[in-house]
This record gives C-alpha cells, sequence and structure tokens, in this order.
C-alpha cells in the first residue's frame, strides 16, 4: 500500500535507456524492492512459494500484468476522472488478468491447478494497483512500462528467493528435481518449512540480510 | 444450523484469512500499528466481506455458472459466463465499498472521519476477492456463504487486532537494527500462525 506522492521523472525528449530510466528497473531490485521494502503483494509471495514452479510462472504473470497495464493506464491517464479512477484501474487489471488466467489454463493447466485463486488475485495484488497509482497515472507510457517491468522483476526475484529455501529445506528439491536422493543422501525434509508459517520467516529473514547489506532501517 | 455453526468457526479459526492463506497481507501490515485503527479496519473488512459473498454467490448461481440462465428461458441453458467471473466479482466488491462509504458518510460522520482512507482501500483487500473466489470452490448454499463470509472477516478483524497489540508493545523491545519493523513483524506473523495451527483439526 503505498501512500508516496506520485514521482514524476519524464523530461521532453529523453532517449528510453537513458541512466535515469535504467534506473527504474534497477531500483525495484535492490532498494526499492516491491515485496521488502514498498510492503506490497505480500499475500500471493507468501502463498506461492512452497516450490519454485508455480513460483516462477506467478512471478512471470504478474510481470505481465503489471507492465501491461501500466502501459494502457498511463496512455489513459489524462482521460481518468480522478473520482472513479480505482474503479477504471481495477477494469484495466481485471482485464489482463482475465488474458493470462486463460492462456495459463490452455498451456500449464497442472501448474494453473496448484496456483489456484492466486492468479485471480493478482487483480488485487497491490504491487499493480500500487505502480498505477504512485507512478503510471503521472507518467509517459515508456517510462511506466520501465517501472512495470522493474517491480515485476523485483517480485520475482524475492519469490525465486524464498521458494528456493522453501524447496530445498522442505522437500530437498530444486525445481521438482531431488538433488538430495541424486547425491545418494537420505534427507527428511522439513515440514515447517511448507507450512505458511516457514514462509513468514523466510521472508522476515531475507528482509533481514537484505537490509543488512544496503543499510535501509526503519524506526518501528 | 450445526452446519452453519461449524462453517463458523472453522472460518474464523481452523482456515483464517490471515494465517492459513496470507489474504489481505499488504492492508494488515501497514495498518497494524495501532489497535485502534486496526480495529476499525476491521469492523469495516467484516461488513464487506459478509455483504460481497453472498450477493457473488447469487450472481455466480443465478448468472454465471453453465445452465445457470435457464430461469430466463430454456435457451440460455447451455451458456457458460465463468470467464467473466474476475470481472464481475471485483466490480461487486468496488461498488459495495464505494456505497458503504457513502452510506457511512451521510449517517455516521464521525466513523468516516477515523476510516479515512481505508475504506476506498478495502477494495484491494485481497481477503475481499479471496473470500468470493474460495465460496465458488465450494459446494455452499446461500446461508452457508453468508456465514463464511461473516466468519472470515471476523478472523481478519482478530487476526490485525492481535498482531496491532503485540507490535504496540514491541516498541519497548531492543530489536537489531536491520530487522527493525517489517523484518520482525514477518517473524512474529509466523510464530502467530503456528500458534494458529492448533486449531487444525477442530470440528464441532
Amino acid at each position: 500500500m503505498s501512500t508516496a506522492v506520485a514521482e514524476v521523472v519524464e523530461k521532453k525528449s529523453e532517449p528510453l535507456f537513458s541512466k535515469k530510466n535504467r534506473k527504474l528497473i534497477s531500483n525495484p531490485l535492490d532498494i526499492d524492492n516491491p515485496i521488502t521494502v514498498q510492503v506490497l503483494g505480500i499475500c500471493s509471495a507468501l502463498a506461492v512459494t512452497a516450490q519454485m514452479k508455480p513460483a516462477a510462472v506467478m512471478a512471470l504473470a504478474l510481470l505481465v500484468v503489471t507492465a501491461s497495464s501500466n502501459v494502457i493506464i498511463s496512455l489513459l491517464r489524462n482521460a481518468i476522472p480522478s473520482r472513479i479512477r480505482i474503479i477504471v484501474q481495477l477494469a484495466v487489471v481485471a482485464l489482463w488478468v482475465v488474458l493470462v488466467d486463460q492462456v495459463l489454463k490452455a498451456y500449464v493447466y497442472e501448474i494453473w491447478k496448484q496456483l489456484s485463486v492466486f492468479v485471480g488475485l493478482i487483480i488485487t495484488n497491490c504491487i499493480v494497483m500500487g505502480r498505477l497509482e504512485a507512478f503510471a497515472m503521472a507518467n509517459k507510457p515508456g517510462p511506466s512500462l520501465l517501472d512495470g517491468l522493474g517491480n515485476g522483476l523485483g517480485y520475482g526475484v524475492i519469490l525465486l528467493i524464498v521458494a528456493f529455501f522453501r524447496e530445498f529445506l522442505g522437500s530437498g528439491s530444486i525445481f521438482g528435481f531431488k538433488v538430495f536422493e541424486e547425491l545418494g543422501i537420505h534427507y527428511v525434509g522439513n515440514g515447517l518449512m511448507l507450512l505458511p508459517a516457514g514462509a513468514c520467516v523466510i521472508v522476515g529473514v531475507v528482509i533481514w540480510v537484505q537490509r543488512s547489506l544496503n543499510g535501509y532501517r526503519e524506526s518501528h | 444450523m450445526e452446519n452453519l455453526i461449524s462453517i463458523g468457526v472453522r472460518s474464523i479459526f481452523v482456515e483464517n484469512m490471515i494465517f492459513a492463506y496470507f489474504l489481505g497481507m499488504c492492508s494488515y501490515l501497514a495498518v497494524s500499528k495501532k489497535v485502534k485503527t486496526a480495529f476499525g479496519l476491521g469492523m469495516a473488512v467484516i461488513f464487506v466481506l459478509g455483504v460481497t459473498v453472498p450477493i457473488n454467490w447469487l450472481i455466480q448461481n443465478y448468472i454465471l455458472t453453465q445452465g445457470a440462465l435457464s430461469w430466463v428461458s430454456a435457451d440460455f441453458s447451455s451458456i457458460d459466463l465463468s470467464f467473466l467471473q474476475f470481472v464481475v466479482f471485483i466490480a461487486v466488491i468496488a461498488a459495495m465499498v464505494q456505497l458503504t462509504e457513502m452510506v457511512i458518510e451521510k449517517f455516521s460522520p464521525a466513523l468516516y472521519g477515523s476510516l479515512g482512507i481505508f475504506l476506498p482501500l478495502i477494495a484491494v483487500n485481497c481477503a475481499i476477492l479471496g473470500g468470493s473466489l474460495f465460496m465458488v470452490g465450494r459446494p455452499y448454499d446461500l446461508a452457508e456463504a453468508s456465514v463464511y463470509g461473516l466468519g472470515s472477516g471476523i478472523g481478519w478483524m482478530l487476526a490485525i487486532v492481535a498482531l496491532a497489540g503485540i507490535r504496540e508493545k514491541m516498541k519497548y523491545s531492543n530489536v537489531p537494527g536491520p530487522l527493525r519493523g517489517l523484518g520482525i513483524t514477518f517473524i512474529l506473523v509466523g510464530l502467530m500462525s503456528l500458534g494458529f495451527l492448533s486449531f487444525l483439526g477442530f470440528t464441532i
């Protein structure tokens, strides 16, 4: 839930990959990460990360939805009356989510079933809404596309890190590949990692490590 | 009747929106710094969930599922509109939230002032849409769906008030710098969710 005032980063004729615009992609990966710093999109980050495969598909789905709705809202930004903007934003996001949902259902049915309601819940994923409100409503389509891609990637990176530890420690495999069995080691999976509680603790530790490295501090 | 009580208790404790499914986490983490605001948001969530789940049940069973339109005319009995589910549900939720906001503004300006920005934000709380989507996946009738909606809301409210209580006390603890704020809150939620695991297999 971002309360940030819309950031305006555009100038008249700026090349798409200027230094400032490259920051739009690189910042969300670390110091402005949607999950660990902006506290957006937590629900799905915890719920779909028991295994890496669904986590990767989910990250990809969100990347597509964020980037494309950012572009559309940015194109429409001058035509949307501010009183009904939430409903307009929800309608655009819902459109993309329905498309992604139908594509996933058609091509990766097993994973689609595993993700169950969480593909639908991308509509209310606060990363998408947060970026639309904070960025796309005030910027041109080009930077908005980059911002959407950056935040989608930042989300995906955290998702994959959390899923890696949960699947590795919880069931001793990576992307469904049984590591310990191949090495001939007997490993009893740690059931706690597969539970929601394990996900919370791992996200907490990821935040701890990240903030120790980049020096970001919060006063309670 | 027993069935309804069982669904109610299950949705509050065993299948708690926060601790079992992690729905509505964003506002859960962002608004849980003070017990008073947490309680206000919790009440609003109970209301919206309690209203939207039965409405969406009616829409799902009389308009969207395959054959649901046969009450209009026999020609429509093969129409399957369930791909419109997301769009229709979110529209109902957004409309209900807007309506709630206007009603509260008219009849209780004091409550409206204290809830402020949280009211519109409920529209994007995934616990609300999640409630409707879970309801579709289960064979509930209208009464059961209403109880399920209310119960999920109450469970969410209990969870956010409990976390806010703990976070108010955390101010006096010496937490390591990088873990302060969000990090320690996640670990707290993990521990609370372990506690709620003890309700697993609890039936009436």
